[in-house]
């Protein structure tokens, strides 16, 4: 008994949508652009460019700035403490690691990482030309990141003079990772001092560093003299399972001296991926790169669409002559738009997954097609076949159906 | 019988243009077509006709007098009560003017698919009845680039036809068939309208067709008059 309202709604939804099946018409729009085989193709053609266009330039610059913070989102961390005088990744600056251990205080504190940040000149130990790369140095025995199979490889640091190469560096640095798979000691110099890689971690290159290393903080300090005492760039804070970071951070933030800036991990990744977006001119370039597309998009399907629509005048006039409405013959070039986004989409889309794959494969860039990003492109091009339909349906206007006699 | 008239038109004046190129096409027309009659219009070239066949056809806003089509006032109607009583004239043109990208059938069924409340399957199945009424059942998935003139001209009669108008009008539609195929065209014409009980008013310069006619007007600057049939003998 109680089945039947239940079973009564999909019937009326069916019994509604027979209705419109059996009402249909003629499929106008269908017709008109596949009956055009060569106007579709160059239709097509154009949406699919806009639409590859859009995808690498919105891919490029979120890629850039995903790859902006690959290692900020490695780190064990809930919050983090910063100089306010470091601007990104690529400029940290110091601060007394006095106020990390009064950060102790805090109940919700559970563990703390003190962290060294610098970019190193490393020489390659094949061609022996120097390059910059990210050197991180801390306590060996301390968690640096959530992935656990680095805590046996940071035993390797304790000895003096090691260091761990991130095997994803650029292949700049020399063919480090193969030697040391083939079983090779591998030695360079870092800042003219000599060490030895005691093992490969896979990490990933980012915007500011081209490539990463890690070494114990002694070693750290080994290399770079010059550090003043009891300065580090980054402090990590583990809270309490259950504490809230945001409200820890806040407290945090008026306890400590002004010298420092608590951030949440994720306030941390942000700030860096801030620095490049407001900093630099990438946003402006690839977000313009992207509008060019979705311009030249726009210019394509307008003219196609208009150059249909005038084409077809006559015969628009004659549907309107047998007592079609405008309302109908606007949404017969209203669907043309919306037919040629969907068809114009599908090669852009794969054609997207193709080049993102080119893409990781060239530079190492984490560019992926995220949901976001494929819905955000297909409401592109989904407003320009629109917006150019809507243009185009200006010239039905002209269909005079009195001048046909 | 005055109110059955499919077309009733009085002391119809009409100008194009304005200010001093203003000019007057025509000058007090007056028409009555009763239903189901098949009235020939003919006269020179630019006397008006066509004008007229657009005011009929509810294509053109009356300026002046009084124009009832099917029972319904066209003096001072607006745009959207003209298309709605569009959908119960049929239109043939001197041109076919069939949607090229679609088949014969499909051009009938643009016809058909005015009709309101039948499913897509009987709409369908009306729009090949009426290609095999105009002799056109085998080629229903010609595209009109494939037809000849006067296949064509049959398709757009079909068209017409599938609306289930009750007023018919042709603008010459034998302007561009030989007069063999012209003839079997207007006799086609005129068998089907009568079988629907539909009224025509068609506008030709064609001499041979007139017989087909119950009753012939012919106009001359912009007034019409009554003409003989020619000593042709009028069919009924």
């Amino acid at each position: 008994m109680s089945l039947e309202p239940v079973r009564a709604q999909p019937l009326t939804v069916q019994r509604w949508l027979a209705g419109l099946w059996q009402r249909r018409g003629i499929p106008l729009s269908l017709l008109l652009l596949t009956r055009q085989p060569v106007r579709l193709a160059v239709a097509l053609a154009g949406i699919s460019f806009a639409g590859i266009l859009m995808f690498m330039q919105l891919g490029f610059r979120d890629g850039l700035f995903d790859a902006s913070v690959t290692i900020h989102r490695l780190f064990d961390a809930d919050l983090v403490l910063i100089s306010p005088r470091s601007t990104s990744s690529v400029s940290m600056a110091g601060f007394p690691k006095r106020r990390l251990v009064q950060a102790m205080a805090a109940p919700e504190v559970e563990g703390i990482t003190p962290v060294h940040w610098n970019l190193l000149l490393w020489r390659n130990p094949e061609t022996r030309g120097t390059r910059s790369i990210l050197t991180l140095g801390f306590e060996p025995n301390d968690p640096l990141f959530t992935d656990p199979s680095l805590a046996p490889k940071a035993r390797l640091l304790t000895q003096k003079g090691r260091v761990l190469f991130d095997e994803q560096s650029r292949p700049e640095f020399g063919p480090v990772a193969s030697w040391f798979k083939a079983g090779r000691t591998v030695e360079s110099e870092i800042a003219g001092k000599r060490v030895r890689v005691a093992g490969l971690v896979g990490l990933g290159t980012s915007f500011g560093a081209d490539g990463n290393l890690l070494t114990s903080s002694e070693t750290f300090l080994e290399l770079l003299p010059n550090t003043p005492p009891g300065s580090i760039e980054v402090g990590l804070i583990r809270l309490k399972p259950g504490s809230d970071p945001a409200a820890v951070a806040k407290r945090l933030q008026t306890q400590l001296p002004s010298d420092v800036t608590v951030l949440t991990k994720q306030g941390f990744i942000d700030f860096e991926q801030n620095y490049w977006r407001t900093s630099t001119s990438i946003g402006f370039i690839f977000t313009l790169g992207a509008a060019m597309g979705f311009v030249v998009g726009c210019v394509i399907v307008y003219q196609v669409l208009y150059s249909d629509v005038s084409d077809h005048l006559p015969e628009y006039a004659t549907l309107m002559a047998m007592g079609y409405n405008l309302i109908s013959l606007l949404g017969v070039v209203a669907r043309e738009g919306l037919l040629l986004a969907a068809f114009g989409y599908l090669p852009a889309y794969a054609a997207g997954q193709g080049l993102y794959l080119l893409v990781r494969s060239a530079t190492q860039l984490p560019v992926f097609m995220d949901t976001t990003r494929a819905v955000t492109v297909f409401t592109m091009i989904l407003v320009m076949c629109m917006a150019s339909a809507g243009l185009a349906m200006r010239r039905l206007a002209d269909a005079d159906p009195a001048e046909i006699f | 019988m005055a109110a059955a008239a499919a077309i009733d038109v009085q002391d119809l004046c009409h100008w194009y243009g304005s200010g001093s190129m203003r000019r007057q096409v025509l000058q007090g027309v007056n028409l009555r077509v009763a239903a189901g009659e098949v009235v020939l219009l003919t006269g020179p070239s630019g006397c008006g006709k066509t004008t007229l066949l657009t005011l009929v056809g509810a294509l053109r806003q009356v300026q002046q007098g009084s124009v009832r089509v099917l029972g319904q006032d066209l003096q001072g109607a607006g745009r959207r009560e003209r298309q709605q009583l569009r959908r119960s004239i049929g239109m043939i043109f001197q041109g076919h003017n069939l949607l090229r990208c679609l088949t014969a059938e499909q051009n009938v069924q643009m016809g058909s698919d005015l009709l309101p409340g039948l499913s897509y399957r009987v709409r369908r199945d009306q729009a090949r009845e009426w290609l095999r009424a105009v002799g056109l059942g085998d080629q229903l998935n010609k595209l009109p680039h494939d037809l000849s003139g006067g296949q064509k001209q049959r398709v757009a009669i079909a068209r017409a036809l599938a609306a289930r108008p009750r007023l018919l009008l042709a603008d010459e539609p034998t302007a561009a068939l030989d007069s063999k195929t012209g003839r079997e065209v207007v006799e086609l014409l005129q068998r089907l309208a009568r079988e629907q009980g539909c009224a025509v008013l068609m506008v030709t310069h064609d001499p041979r067709i007139l017989d087909i006619a119950d009753r012939l007007v012919r106009m001359e600057d912009g007034q019409l008059s009554e003409a003989e049939p020619m000593g042709l003998v009028t069919s009924g």
